[in-house]
């Protein structure tokens, strides 16, 4: 079969030198171009430095993309949306990064975007890009959004438990995420800048994080309540003292009395063949539960669980690479799924330790 | 040949008791428990004493 020939817009971002980074290694792609609106004529590398003697494309403006197999959209939120058009008539297959079409539901848009969708009849079509829940859909599927970096890790360590129906949905679903900086993109602000960032433990959004909406939709489908979440869900998030990473700690009350060996088993069978889905969960050591730190540059999301039997209450652990797993290299996996190749092509990179 | 697998009294992993001795220290490959081989007849592993870590306050 001849190379699926991709283009990249929102060139100059993070997520987009991280799908550069995965796909110059992926067997089936070709880069035929990458668009930018701030650095058009200049090279690659010289934005994403990692990439030098690996890739020696220039940078094009968007009105110079030509027609594709497929287009990765990497710009924020409500850019992708105003020309979505053109770009689906560039390429049969658009994969959205940003959070314009992760939501299938206009209501559940408008109540945590706060405004109405423009297009709501694309949010109908449009896929959510997670292949461990989406897989036989992202097989058809010509719009495919990109997956929300902390709801990707929070959704991942709770999908066996809604699944399963063992949720106690009267009571609370608290969900901490603690996040990176490079989640917020490489535009720098006030918030960015060194002496206030380096160091920060911030709560920067305590309530009201628009990743719920991922969660009330995913997990909903999942515990077949659909559009009528009822459950009170406490999502927080801070931003820590890393560059990459993302750890989720979410804790849900059960609806019965179990063994942790049940749950164990609850998650070997949702996760065995899953190629990116770790259990971490050790009785000594060091790297007990899911960790962040080494998983920077890979593709995988790590669980662990630990029960407080007395309570029900289970604290689930869920960590992965926020530009990867959270991002850019859930998108390969899902171009992969789209194109029915090997799911891990281009994302075998194992992470690094030490670190 | 039946196989020689017990399960994790901790996380009901697998363990493979080929070539193991009743009496020596083995390591659950899943939760990382130490398990000391207890049967080979009745494949059985039981969890070995630990010291607890102390991760401070
Ligand atoms: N960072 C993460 O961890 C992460 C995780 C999951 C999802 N996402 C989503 O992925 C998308 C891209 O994220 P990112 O982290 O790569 O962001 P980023 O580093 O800020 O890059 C976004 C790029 O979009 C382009 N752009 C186009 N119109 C723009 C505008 N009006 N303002 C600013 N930039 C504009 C710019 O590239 P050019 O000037 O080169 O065109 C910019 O570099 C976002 O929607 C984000 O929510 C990010
Ligand atoms: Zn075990």
């Amino acid at each position: 079969m001849s190379q699926v020939r991709v283009a990249i817009v929102g060139g100059s971002g993070y997520t987009a030198g991280e799908l550069l980074r995965l796909l110059l290694f992926h067997p089936q792609v070709e880069i035929a171009q990458v668009a930018s609106s701030s650095h058009a004529g200049q090279y690659v590398h010289s934005l994403h430095p990692n990439l030098r003697k690996l890739c020696g494309l220039r940078l094009c403006h968007y009105d110079d993309l030509s027609t594709c197999d497929v287009i990765f959209l990497c710009m924020p939120h409500g850019t992708a949306m105003q020309a979505i058009e053109r770009y689906r008539n560039l390429a049969p297959v658009v994969i959205d990064l940003s959070a314009d079409f992760r939501l299938r539901s206009p209501d559940l848009y408008l109540r945590w975007y706060g405004k109405e969708h423009p297009q709501p009849e694309l949010l109908a079509q449009a896929v959510y890009g997670l292949p461990e829940l989406h897989r036989q859909e992202l097989r058809e599927a010509a719009l495919i959004s990109g997956t929300g970096c902390m709801a990707t890790a929070a959704i991942l360590g709770l999908a066996p438990l809604y699944r399963a129906g063992l949720v106690d949905q009267g009571l609370p679903l608290v969900v901490d995420a603690k996040v990176g900086s490079s989640a917020a993109g490489a535009t720098p602000g006030p918030g960015s800048h060194h002496p206030d960032r380096s160091g920060a433990v911030r709560s920067f959004q305590p309530t009201g994080h628009r990743h719920s909406a991922e969660l009330i939709q995913e997990l909903g489908a999942l515990a077949g309540v659909g559009g009528s979440w009822r459950q009170t869900l406490a999502f927080s998030a801070t931003a820590v003292e890393l560059v990459r990473g993302v750890l989720v700690t979410a804790q849900v009350f059960l609806n019965t009395d179990l063994d942790e060996k049940v749950i164990w088993r609850l998650y070997r069978e949702a996760y065995r063949e899953e190629p990116f889905i770790r259990l971490v969960k050790e009785r000594s050591g060091v790297y007990r539960y899911p960790e962040p730190k080494i998983l920077a540059g890979s593709n995988y999301c790590d669980i662990g669980f630990e029960l407080d039997t007395d309570q029900r209450r289970l604290v689930v652990m869920a960590a992965l690479d926020n530009l990867v797993k959270g991002a850019a290299g859930n998108a390969v996996q899902a171009l992969n799924c789209r194109f029915g190749w090997d799911e891990t092509l281009g994302l075998t990179f194992p992470g690094l330790h030490p670190i | 040949m039946s196989k020689l697998v017990a399960l994790c009294p901790e996380c009901e992993a697998e363990i493979d008791l080929q070539n193991r001795l009743v009496g020596e220290i083995v390591y659950c490959p899943d939760c990382n428990a130490e398990l000391e081989v207890t049967n080979l007849e009745q494949p059985a592993v039981a969890l070995a004493p630990r010291v607890e870590e102390d991760w401070g306050e």
